[in-house]
């Protein structure tokens, strides 16, 4: 499931990204579309996504405390954030992930 | 009608268990309404069966009423008794907590997790950590439970405390409709549920989740009266069914959650025939003959130190002894304490505990409200079935209510044995100086028999007296009797009856010694003149004697002189017939002994 996305050699930090979806509703669609312009838009490759389906693994919402679907966390860099919601409100996402845009 | 039967009717043991603990009230109610058993006492009887199988039940309550322990109790109960596995999603306490918090209850929650009885599914929740940046939904919360119950297979879910998403996402009007769907979904996955909520002022829940949550309401509460805490649960609510909807007291302690259906029983209780011995000899014949009738109210009233607990002792002994069983209610003296003071008047209350035939409930009355108390009592006869429990002593109930809730209580009691045919008996302490308490005035019409024991204080010294104040539906003794406490156990006098009424103690043994010195006396009268007329009699026979004597010397005497004086006249007789021979006298003598001369 891991889309590695991205430059590495970019200064900055990287960015460890999880996006937790369930299943191919819109929600979903459209936060793994709208995270995937705003990581181009604005970390330009410094950044790692891995989505998580959990209707396929469902086991794996415990180890998040996920419970609202989408729910995007930044795992790296520390703290640990979390954001839900289908990221359509860009701003929120990037005060959320505490990305400064220049 | 044929999903009437509660579900727990189809676990053997369980089935087996309950019926043991019984509750006296039907099982299931003539609601149309499939029901699980809960596996809390007392709660299915109030709920006629159960709760509403495959829905949701709303548990609300203050802070500190014992939700989550409740909940816990029900998923736990379950697994354990109905063979119903269940998830515990906590959105506040975490699993080890929850392990810490129910083991003082005495369950082991980690075992039936390991066990995959009971899983726990913590959701933390933490909403400062949370942005929103878009649409969403709970999706998540419904595939971690999803997850968690295809775990276990689970047949009941707790949800403890879900309201905490309300407060803490923006959207509540999503928030709202989620919940919404997840009850839905809950149902539809045919799984019990039951969800906590805290209490709102002038609404069941803060968060009105009661507007989502209706099949059945119940409502905890722990009220402070007097400094003592008593918990009260209610049924504020349950569609389709019958329920009890009266405020029930019930108790969390080591044996778990105890919810107490009491029940405002109708004067219309079996009256029994059968009689009770009191096993205190005389005392039964005091009695009409045969002791207490079963299933009667015994009221032992007296000051203190008057022998109240030896006889409630004796007659539970008594009873253990003909293989009954005896609960006893102690409100001042530790089961220890009653123990080693009986053993010094021959009453071995040790070997009754040890048979299990005497049940010890100590507890200070001021230790829970009256309510819980009689729930207590409610439990005891539930757990061993007796034929006896004593209260001991009723008086000390004053402490933490007043006389009419004592009195209140106090006939909840005696309705609850009595419909059970349980012989109830309570002791009552006498004000000093004999006057009894105001109590004893308003139980006597509960009272069915009454014997009051007393110190009869005369000539310097103190004895124990009883009479039976009264004994309905049977001839009874008018008499007041002296007792004494040996070490063989209580033992009634014969009375003494004087001619200034009855005797008792050093006066008994006074009079007693008087009467036996003239008993003694009036022997020995009989004895002195029995020896007169002894000696009279030998007197009159030496007498007799004597003339016999005088007589028989007379007579010798007399005979003699006639034998001399016939020898005399044949004498002469001879010596004329000799002269006339010798004249020839012709008138020859015949010798017919006829003296001729004179």
């Amino acid at each position: 499931m891991a889309n590695d996305v991205g430059d590495r050699d970019a200064p900055g930090p990287m960015y460890q990204l999880r996006l937790y979806v369930a299943g191919q509703t819109a929600k979903s669609l459209a936060a793994r579309a709208n995270l995937l312009k705003l990581c181009e838009q604005y970390l330009n490759g410094r950044h790692k996504i891995e989505v998580i389906d959990l209707l396929e693994q469902p086991g794996l919402a415990r180890d998040d405390q996920i419970l609202a679907i989408p729910t995007l966390v930044r795992c790296q860099p520390e703290p640990v954030k979390k954001i839900i919601g289908d990221l359509s409100d860009t701003q929120r996402v990037l005060a959320g992930l505490n990305i400064v845009v220049r | 009608m044929a999903s009437i039967e509660s579900r727990a009717g189809e676990a053997g043991t369980g089935e087996a268990r309950t019926a043991a603990r019984g509750n006296g009230s039907p099982a299931v109610g003539g609601s149309g309404i499939r029901k699980v058993r809960s596996g809390i006492d007392g709660l299915d009887a109030i709920a006629h069966g159960g709760l509403p199988a495959g829905r949701t039940t709303l548990l609300a309550g203050g802070a500190g009423c014992g939700k989550t322990l409740f909940a816990l109790t029900y998923l736990i109960e379950g697994a354990l008794r109905f063979d119903e596995p269940g998830v515990f999603v906590t959105f506040e306490e975490g699993a080890d907590e929850l392990v810490q918090n129910i083991a003082s209850l005495g369950y082991d929650l980690r075992r039936l997790r390991d066990s995959g009885k009971v899983a726990v599914e913590h959701i933390q929740f933490e909403p400062r950590e949370l942005a929103e940046a878009g649409e969403y939904d709970l999706e998540g919360l419904f595939i971690r439970i999803g997850h968690a119950i295809d775990g276990v297979k689970a047949k009941r879910v707790v949800l403890d405390t879900i309201e905490v998403l309300l407060g803490g996402l923006t959207n509540t009007a999503l928030v709202r409709s989620e919940l919404q769907r997840l009850f839905r979904w809950l149902k539809k996955k045919g799984v019990t549920a039951m969800i906590t909520a805290e209490r709102g002022q002038g609404a069941l829940t803060r968060s009105g989740l009661e507007e989502y949550v209706s099949d059945c309401v119940i409502l905890l509460d722990q009220r402070v009266e007097q400094e003592i805490a008593t918990r009260r649960l209610r049924v504020v609510k349950y569609r389709g069914s019958a329920h009890g909807t009266n405020e029930y007291p019930f108790i969390i302690d080591e044996e778990g959650i105890s919810v107490f259906p009491v029940t405002t029983l109708q004067l219309n209780q079996p009256a029994s025939g059968e009689r009770m011995p009191t096993g205190i000899a005389h005392l039964d014949t005091m009695l009409g003959g045969h002791g207490f009738f079963r299933g009667s109210s015994v009221l032992i009233s007296g000051t203190s130190g008057a022998g109240k607990s030896t006889f409630c002792a004796a007659i539970a002994e008594a009873a253990c002894k003909r293989g009954e069983c005896a609960v006893y209610i102690t409100f001042e003296e530790s089961p220890d304490q009653m123990i080693r003071n009986m053993r010094s008047v021959g009453i071995d209350l040790a070997r009754c505990q040890a048979e299990n035939r005497v049940r010890f409930h100590a507890a200070r009355p001021t230790l829970q409200g009256l309510d819980t108390h009689l729930a207590v009592i409610e439990r005891e006869i539930s757990r061993s079935s007796p034929a006896l429990v004593v209260i001991d002593p009723i008086t000390a109930l004053l402490n933490i209510g007043t006389e009419i809730q004592v009195h209140a209580m106090l006939l909840r009691t005696v309705d609850l044995l009595k419909s059970r045919g349980i012989t109830a008996m309570f002791t009552s302490l006498d004000r000093p100086g004999g006057r009894s308490n105001r109590i004893d005035g308003l139980v006597s019409s509960l009272i069915d028999t009454w014997i009051a024991l007393s110190d009869s204080i005369e000539g310097g010294e103190s004895n124990r007296t009883l009479f039976i104040r009264k004994s309905r539906g049977m001839a009874h003794s008018n008499q007041i009797r002296e007792f004494l406490m040996t070490k063989d156990g209580i033992h009634l006098r014969e009375p003494y009856l004087g001619p200034r009424g009855a005797l008792m103690g050093s006066a008994r043994l006074a009079q007693e010694a008087k009467d036996a010195a003239a008993a003694l006396a009036r022997q020995q009268e009989i004895e002195k003149r029995r020896r007169e007329l002894e000696r009279k009699r030998t007197e009159l026979e030496h007498q007799v004697a004597a003339l016999q004597r005088q007589f028989r010397a007379d007579e010798e005497a007399l005979e003699t002189m006639i034998r001399e004086d016939q020898a005399r006249a044949r004498q002469v007789e001879t010596d004329r017939d000799r002269m006339g021979t010798s004249r020839r006298s012709d008138t020859p003598s015949s010798g017919n002994g006829k003296p001729l001369h004179g």
